[in-house]
């Protein structure tokens, strides 16, 4: 049987093998094939794994993923060599699940950028078209799976690093509500925010996967029950209540064709049987961004404190201690982590912390209300994912802020803790558009309803097109 | 010149000693080979996360309770930033200004009355890991050839407890750490040793002048490993700063170190610049809630706490002060005392018997049948003195039974013990000569004879009888 990845949903991998109609070790062989074809150009995977006991759907993890016994750099030098000894939860669930690790996917140092540029392995091309970014951080997962070698992957997302990247390679992202997936081995960013989620090819492969690794884990003490995760069947949007929060929508530097497409696809909700309306989330667009990016860096300077060159990782041997952890630090981290650890640092100094960390932890609160009170009226807010298609390679890698800005529209539903799904929705200027579906706490159900009854409608092919 | 007063706080650290660490599952206590208790989580490995110790957290609710805490319904875990080898996260996970315990007192009895030393708060942390400094001068990790770190330790629970600076002199914060110790050790929650480092404790001290309310600078004294050496490092450290003000210098804020050999304090270091540990709340954990019925069932779980038990007991048992203070150093001690007390054994003897006879043979109180005991002790006069001292050090062996020493009873026959008396007088005439020359000391002697003629067994009434009789004869 001749297996075409490109086109090969997880979940028809999945009834191959439960029919016996393929092995576990063809399927395996398809998707190594496929990696041995495209990965030298793409640069999706950091390592790869040869052989696994499993022989399920095959899948590839962003490599801030601990998994026991094969290396985990979360795209940075500090961890070039670091194998862990224990596999994350969300890995360890997908073993139990059968599934086969293909190998583990290029990310931002540390989780931290929009582009996949400021991973320390070299940048991550788009399957669209390879002289733009596929997003970031997880573009390697995002790439490998819209480019076929992967069936389905896992991301992380913190700020849009699941979301964003899916918008820009045409794939089902799904950024699941903060506490549903263990982040137990999930090399840390920025803890109140990270979350790991399924990137796909359809909205049923991204149900299949998060029904696999969501649910508390007594090692993740944030984590907490969730209900049963149901396969979306209905085509339709009937009684569906789609909000079309005006700030999302009309932020300054959506692209026109960004804009039209994600129109077209609200118009479409209302064919499906939706009732849509407009809604307003002011101070979530107008501050979210600025609150992320002092929470984030914060926690992130207190998580990257442990890479100090004791007891794994890179050392950089010097006289003393501090001399050590600073020269360590200095070789090991990149730019990225280096802005954000000063950011951080500063933000939480004496005589800072209450105007910064302090009120910006106040101003989530307001925005968890502002969408709190959005979803009195409506059960999904739809909007952009990226107000861009991807964007050229070293576009944006000298210009920090307009690189944070990428993330303008992911950022405002995560400080809230809310879900997100990405799926795509059309084509702009021959690239993917991302549309973003909002729900509060808890309600991946129903962003899986909305998302698989409008990803029929559209019909988006997934397949790059200089692929096909 | 005017009086100085002593201006003391104390910062207590104590090991809890639950099975495992406070957040993770390794096995928590002393020793084990070097870095064997570790796991991802207390090695700070990538992705690894804490998760509280259930136990510890009650633990800690109980011992708020013992200080009369107010346990908080909402308490928050904060990180705290530095970096340092022992410290493998790069942060301790720490509580700051949400902790578990807050707002208590602590009741110290003493002759001359109760003095209450107000606790701020208590809370619970993670114990940082072991260095050791290879080289250099100092012991300290500047200068060293190269550091030595066992994570065995870290992680270990520990609950911070600090004072009010309400204690004014070393002598009484001695007391209130004996006693907050024994509180600890019958919480049953550590072992509160500080040979072995499971109770630390760090004194706050300032003087000033009686009468002045605000208080003066302060230095934080560190590096004492016995209750003696912590009385006698305040001591110094206030002869230190009242010589400094009297001689119109400046008490300077800084860290010191006692040392023991000379009995001075020396700087560890300028706090030039307050350290900025950075706090923020830990995002890997949830606020803990306790559960209200959790907290009074803990409540209702505290026994009673030595301090109070040492005040039952004078008026109880019409015991002096120092008599019940003695009786309550162990809770065994206590208990036994009670138990033979409440058979109706005199009071007083059996506080005495304890206090005196008993503690020398060092047999544990806790393995001691109270009852067979009681018997001894009431029948401590019609016993031979050596049988009593016999029984008194055999009194924790299981098969111990006062029908063994009871049965031997006194030689108290006056015609069996005059043949030996007049033997003994004759034997020493120059001693009974001197005798009833006026030196009626020697009554004693002649008793002593007797005695060892009859391996203690004579009843010493008759015999003095005897002797009285036949030398005034």
């Amino acid at each position: 049987m001749t297996l075409d990845t490109l086109r090969l949903t997880a979940e028809e991998a999945k009834g191959l093998l439960e029919r016996r109609e393929v092995s576990g070790a063809e399927l395996r062989a398809a998707y190594r094939e496929a990696i041995d074809t495209r990965n030298e150009e793409l640069n999706c995977f950091l390592t790869l794994v040869d052989a696994d006991e499993n022989d399920g759907v095959p899948i590839a993890l962003k490599d801030v993923i601990s998994t026991k016994g094969v290396r985990t750099t979360a795209g940075s030098k500090i961890l070039d060599e670091y194998v862990p000894v224990f596999d994350s939860t969300v890995a360890d669930r997908c073993k139990a699940a059968g599934l086969q690790l293909l190998g583990k996917t290029n990310t931002d140092e540390f989780a931290m950028g929009s582009s996949t540029e400021n991973s320390a392995y070299g940048p991550t091309r788009n399957p669209w078209d390879p002289e733009r970014v596929p997003g970031g951080s997880g573009g390697g997962s995002a790439a490998a799976v819209s480019a076929g070698l992967a069936a389905w992957a896992l991301g992380s997302d913190t700020g849009g690093s699941i979301k964003q990247p899916s918008a820009l390679c045409g794939n089902v992202g799904l950024r699941p509500t903060y506490g549903t997936v263990s982040r137990y081995g999930i090399v840390a960013f920025a803890s109140s925010l990270d979350q790991v989620g399924p990137v796909t090819k359809t909205v049923r492969d991204n149900a299949l996967l998060y029904g696999i690794i969501s649910g508390r884990d007594d090692r993740d003490s944030t984590t907490v029950e969730v209900p049963a995760v149901e396969l979306p069947e209905a085509e339709d949007l009937k009684g569906l209540r789609v909000g079309v929060p005006r700030e999302l929508n009309q932020a300054e530097g959506i692209e026109p064709g960004v804009a039209e497409s994600v129109r077209r696809a609200i118009d479409l909700c209302a064919e499906l049987g939706a009732q849509v309306g407009e809604c307003e989330l002011p101070r979530s667009v107008e501050y979210g961004l600025a609150c992320y990016y002092l929470i984030a860096p914060a926690e992130a300077s207190s998580n990257l404190a442990r890479y100090d060159g004791v007891r794994y990782g890179l050392r950089v041997p010097a006289d003393s201690y501090h001399e050590l952890v600073a020269r360590t630090r200095d070789a090991g981290f990149g730019d990225e982590p280096k802005r954000r650890i000063m950011l951080g640092t500063y933000a939480l100094s004496a005589g800072y912390y209450e105007a910064y960390y302090g009120q910006a932890q106040k101003v989530r609160t307001v925005i968890a209300r502002e969408f709190e009170s959005a979803f009195e009226s409506f059960d999904v807010l739809m909007s952009p994912t990226s107000p861009t298609v991807a964007f050229k390679i070293g576009e944006k890698s000298g210009n920090p802020l307009a690189m944070y800005l990428t993330d303008v529209l992911t950022i405002p539903p995560n400080m809230a803790g809310l879900p997100g799904l990405s799926i795509p929705c059309g084509l702009s200027e021959g690239l993917p558009v991302g549309l973003q579906l909002i729900g509060p706490q808890f309600s991946e159900n129903t962003l899986f309803r909305a998302g698989h009854a409008l990803e029929r409608a559209i019909g988006f092919d997934t397949v790059p097109e200089r692929l096909r | 010149m005017a009086e100085w007063e002593s201006v003391i706080g104390l910062e207590i650290h104590v090991q809890l000693k639950t099975r495992t660490k406070m957040f993770c599952g390794c096995e928590a206590g002393f020793g084990g080979e070097p870095n064997t208790r570790t796991c991802p989580v207390c090695l700070a490995f990538p992705g690894a996360l804490p998760v509280p110790n259930a136990t510890a957290v009650e633990w800690t609710i109980k011992l708020g309770h013992a200080l009369n805490c107010r346990i908080a319904e909402h308490a928050v875990f904060h990180r705290k930033n530095y970096f340092y080898p022992d410290n493998p996260k790069g942060y301790q996970i720490s509580q700051y200004d949400e902790p578990l315990c807050l707002d208590g007192s602590f009741v110290v009895p003493a002759e001359d009355g109760d003095s209450v030393v107000g606790i701020v708060r208590a809370h619970l942390e993670e114990d940082a890991a072991k260095t050791v400094h290879v080289g250099g001068a100092t012991g300290r990790i500047v200068g060293a050839a190269h550091s030595n770190v066992d994570f065995n330790r870290g992680g270990t629970p520990l609950v911070e407890i600090v004072t009010r600076p309400d204690i004014r002199s070393a002598e009484q914060a001695k007391r209130f750490l004996q006693l907050l110790r024994q509180t600890i050790v019958e919480l049953g929650i550590s072992d509160a040793e500080m040979e072995k480092g499971t109770l630390r404790a760090d004194a706050n001290v300032s003087v000033r002048q009686v009468g002045e309310t605000g208080y003066r600078t302060r230095s934080e004294l560190k590096n004492m490993n016995s209750f003696n050496h912590i009385a006698r490092g305040i001591d110094a450290e206030l002869r230190r700063q009242i010589e400094t003000w009297e001689s119109g210098r400046e008490v300077v804020q800084e860290t010191l170190d006692y040392e023991v050999k000379s009995d001075t304090v020396t700087p560890r270091r300028r706090k030039e610049e307050a350290d900025d540990y950075r706090y923020f709340p830990e995002p890997d954990l949830v606020p803990l809630a306790p559960q209200r019925d959790l907290v009074e069932r803990l409540h209702g779980e505290l026994p009673e706490l030595p301090g109070a038990r040492i005040r039952r007991f004078e008026e109880q048992y019409g015991l002096s002060y120092y008599d019940a203070e003695v009786l309550n150093g162990s809770a065994a001690l206590a208990a036994l005392y009670e138990q033979v007390a409440l058979d109706g054994v005199d009071a007083k003897a059996v506080s005495n018997v304890l206090m005196n006879e008993f503690s020398a043979t060092g047999v544990d109180p806790a393995t001691v049948n109270g009852a067979e005991l009681g018997k001894v002790i009431a029948a401590r006069a019609t016993i031979p003195r050596e049988a009593f001292m016999r029984a008194l050090a055999e009194s924790g062996d299981p098969e111990f039974r006062s029908e063994t020493y009871l049965g031997e009873t006194l030689v108290g026959d006056r015609s069996e013990l005059e043949p030996l008396v007049d033997r003994i007088l004759a034997g020493n005439p120059g001693q009974v000569e001197a005798y009833r020359g006026g030196k009626e000391g020697l009554l004693g002697f002649f008793v002593g004879q007797v005695m060892k003629e009859t391996g203690g067994k004579a009843d010493p009434r008759i015999v003095n009888e005897l002797l009285r009789d036949k030398l005034s004869a």
